[in-house]
């Protein structure tokens, strides 16, 4: 620890701390839009907001640096989290449980929001984020443009049972397979190049897919989207009030619920049929020269490892969950169009994979909890209203909290929430990897 | 060259010259690797002799030249010219090696390396790399990974003969109790040992080393060589490798090969190097033959 400071270098420091601060302030708090009674914007100023935020800061930067006892500055954490199997048995069991208790706890009706916006919503990001993790985590190729196959899966299945009367069941893998190619089609040209520029290229061809979805009308019906995409049936039994529907077959009162449920399941068993694979297939060879790439693609190439195969492979197997993935969410939606496919989406799948800690499996599904379900749950603090006034929509603050916690968990935990890695086989005693000595990859 | 170089060549090194743009970093180099031969490269630093690695395993492609490579029994001439203008990368255990990408070079040559900054996959465990290092025998028993996804038998008896192929490695290079912690932690000796116990477990008939004596003390720049000497004997691979210690050069090769500005300047057993006046110019720029022979001793 370190002696308190003299006061007038502590005042120095947090004046300096307070300009930063009201010079931050000054974009976010002191001009504001407001509509005045003519319906026209006027431009308001808030001075004092400034100077109480600039205030604020100089105060508690002073009080910090004169009182708080700093300890010797902690090394970043890296070994971190370590989450026994035992803990991610009952995490599964607690997944399955999950709509159950919601149904009992809150009804039909009630639950209804809880089972999707959150169950649903956080396990599509959940397999996203694993099957980007094969990618980014395992084979260390920066790929920023992973929504693309997510976008090719949810059409593969809008435009094929719109146009041909297929199911969901056979499109499923239908849109796996088609994802898949369009993951080796990306994966060719761009094998010789590594890192950045590699991240260049992937996020052009996201672009690209969103472009050619968005102006080729012919094709995708542009920004309109596609509409009226046949909903999920029970392997056939549709999930309506008619008296081959679902709920009549078995006997049960028709319920808006079932096929929310049905949704659920369906989603959790995507989800951990991807996380199975992925597992199994790091203790295969495939797998091993995925993180042997991400370690040393020189390496690899001398012991005999065909590089170009490898990523393709994994590029591949990445894309194909996402085309399941965009599967299952047209077939939730029930309409498809440009917008849910951006740069947005990519980028959020991609944080999810980092803030996880790269490679680990635990950690993609813990922050993807994290960061979809803190999303969501932001728009149930609406008792803030009652703070800011009426017009304060907390939801609106999600990037400035997304970023907040980037930059925290940049301070805090460098690699990730999970950053150990699990040996794919070990001799005597499996002891996990430190973070420190596994390589992030370089394209 | 030593007769064994001339009799039974296990690689062929013919006309070998590499530019990088204006610099000829290779010249024209010509010398067999001898089979069960320890050949040594030296020369002074900037000599070429990384480049001439390079070529050989395939990391550079070469301006000019042929490397021929026979896995087995002895090349002869017509063969070697029948396949030169076939225009095929191999034919019956004979390999081009100029034709050839690293990674065939590695799997199908049977050429390993290490490298003279060592790259062991340093997040991934001893065991790990060991393993990975068999990997194309694995792929093939696991059905290129679908098989196995599926826990076929023979995949799994597959992976238990490279387990003990790399147990046998660990207990000859002295970590089996480090098989378990990551490549990272080791200590710099074991790394280096470990990086070649890596490029054995892939069966080469030609181990190449790139300064595998770098960087190590006195006890266990005598390891080193023991481990070398039954790698030739026990294992039958023959070894080229690049060392500046001369203490390790001169105590086991068979044939030393001299490299200087990406000439060959001197070819021959450890005794007629080391009395060379051209070599003992290379190395000290000077015609001060005593001091050269000291250090060549």
């Amino acid at each position: 620890m370190s002696p308190a400071l003299p006061i007038t270098r502590a005042l120095r420091e947090a004046g300096l701390a307070g300009l930063v601060a009201a010079g931050l302030a000054f974009p976010i708090l002191v001009l504001g839009t407001e509509m005045n009674q003519s319906n026209r914007l006027v431009l308001e100023q808030r001075w004092s907001w400034m100077a109480i935020a600039a205030g604020l800061v100089f105060v508690g930067r002073f009080l910090v640096l004169m009182f708080a006892r700093t300890p010797k500055r902690a090394a970043p954490q890296i070994g971190g989290l370590v989450l026994s199997p035992v803990l991610s048995r009952i995490g599964v069991i607690a997944l399955f449980l999950f709509p159950l208790v919601m149904l009992f706890w809150l009804g039909p009706q009630g639950s209804l929001k809880w089972i999707n916006n959150y169950g649903v919503q956080i396990l599509i990001y959940v397999m996203l984020g694993w099957g980007l993790n094969i990618v980014v985590g395992l084979a260390g190729l920066l790929d920023l443009g992973y929504v693309a196959f997510y976008a090719v899966g949810a059409y593969t299945y809008a435009l094929l049972s719109t146009h041909f009367g297929l199911s969901f069941w056979i499109c499923l893998p239908l849109a796996g397979l088609m994802a898949a190619s369009w993951g080796a089609m990306l994966g060719f040209p761009v094998l010789r190049l590594r890192g950045d520029y590699l991240a260049i290229v992937t996020l052009a061809f996201g672009e690209i897919v969103s472009a050619v979805l968005t102006n080729w009308t012919d094709f995708s019906n542009g920004k309109a989207g596609i509409m009226s995409i046949p909903r999920i049936t029970f392997f056939g039994l549709p999930f309506t009030a008619s008296e081959n529907g679902f709920a009549a077959t078995f006997g049960l009162e028709f319920q808006a619920i079932h096929r929310t449920m049905f949704l659920f399941y369906l989603i959790l068993a995507l989800a951990l049929i991807t996380h199975v694979v992925t597992l199994r297939l790091r203790a295969l060879p495939v797998g091993r020269a995925w993180e042997a790439l991400r370690e040393d693609e020189i390496a690899c190439r001398s012991l005999g490892i065909n590089t170009v195969n490898t990523k393709l492979t994994a590029f591949a197997l990445g894309a194909m969950f996402a085309g399941f993935a965009g599967s299952f969410f047209a077939v939730r939606q029930g309409f498809v169009n440009p917008d849910s496919f951006t740069f947005m989406e990519s980028a959020t799948i991609l944080a999810i994979v980092v803030l996880g800690g790269m490679g680990s499996q635990m950690g993609v599904a813990l922050a993807a909890v994290v960061m979809v379900g803190g999303t969501e749950l932001l728009r149930e603090l609406t008792f803030l209203k009652e703070v800011f006034g009426s017009s304060f929509d907390p939801s609106l603050y999600r990037m400035l909290l997304f970023g907040l916690a980037m930059v925290v968990m940049m301070i805090w935990r460098p690699r990730g929430l999970i950053s150990s890695r699990e040996p794919s086989v070990f001799l005597a005693q499996k002891k996990n990897v430190s973070g420190t000595h596994v390589q992030e990859g370089h394209g | 060259m030593t007769a064994r170089a001339l009799s039974a060549p296990l690689l062929s090194i013919e006309h070998l010259t590499m530019r990088f743009g204006g610099l000829t970093a290779v010249n024209d180099v010509s010398f067999n690797v001898g089979r069960g031969d320890i050949t040594a490269l030296i020369g002074p630093n900037g000599a070429g002799k990384t480049t001439l690695f390079n070529c050989i395993t395939g990391f550079y492609k070469p301006a000019q030249g042929r490397l021929a490579l026979a896995r087995e029994g002895v090349a002869h001439a017509q063969d070697v010219e029948a396949l030169t203008r076939s225009g095929r990368r191999h034919s019956d255990g004979l390999y081009l090696l100029e034709r050839m990408p690293d990674f065939e070079i590695a799997r199908d040559a049977h050429v390993a390396r290490t490298f003279q900054n060592i790259r062991l996959f340093s997040g991934m465990t001893v065991l790990e790399n060991l393993i990975v290092a068999q990997h194309n025998n694995l792929m093939r028993a696991s059905g290129l990974s679908l098989l196995g996804l599926i826990g076929w038998p023979r995949f799994r008896d597959a992976e238990n003969a490279a387990i003990e192929k790399a147990c046998f490695w660990l207990d000859k290079i002295g970590i089996t109790n480090r098989a378990d912690d990551p490549a990272g932690a080791l200590p710099y000796g074991a790394q280096r040992r470990l990086e070649i116990a890596r490029a054995m477990c892939t069966d080469p008939v030609l181990l190449c080393l790139d300064e595998p004596a770098a960087g190590l003390n006195p006890r266990e720049s005598a390891e080193l060589n023991d481990l070398l000497l039954s790698i030739r004997t026990e294992q039958g691979t023959s070894i080229l490798l690049i060392e500046h210690d001369m203490s390790v050069v001169m105590k086991i090769s068979d044939h030393v090969v001299v490299l200087d500005y990406g000439k060959l300047i001197a070819d021959g057993t450890p005794e007629e190097i080391r009395n060379d006046p051209r070599v003992i110019a290379a190395y000290l720029g000077v015609e001060d033959t005593e001091e050269a022979a000291q250090v060549l001793a």
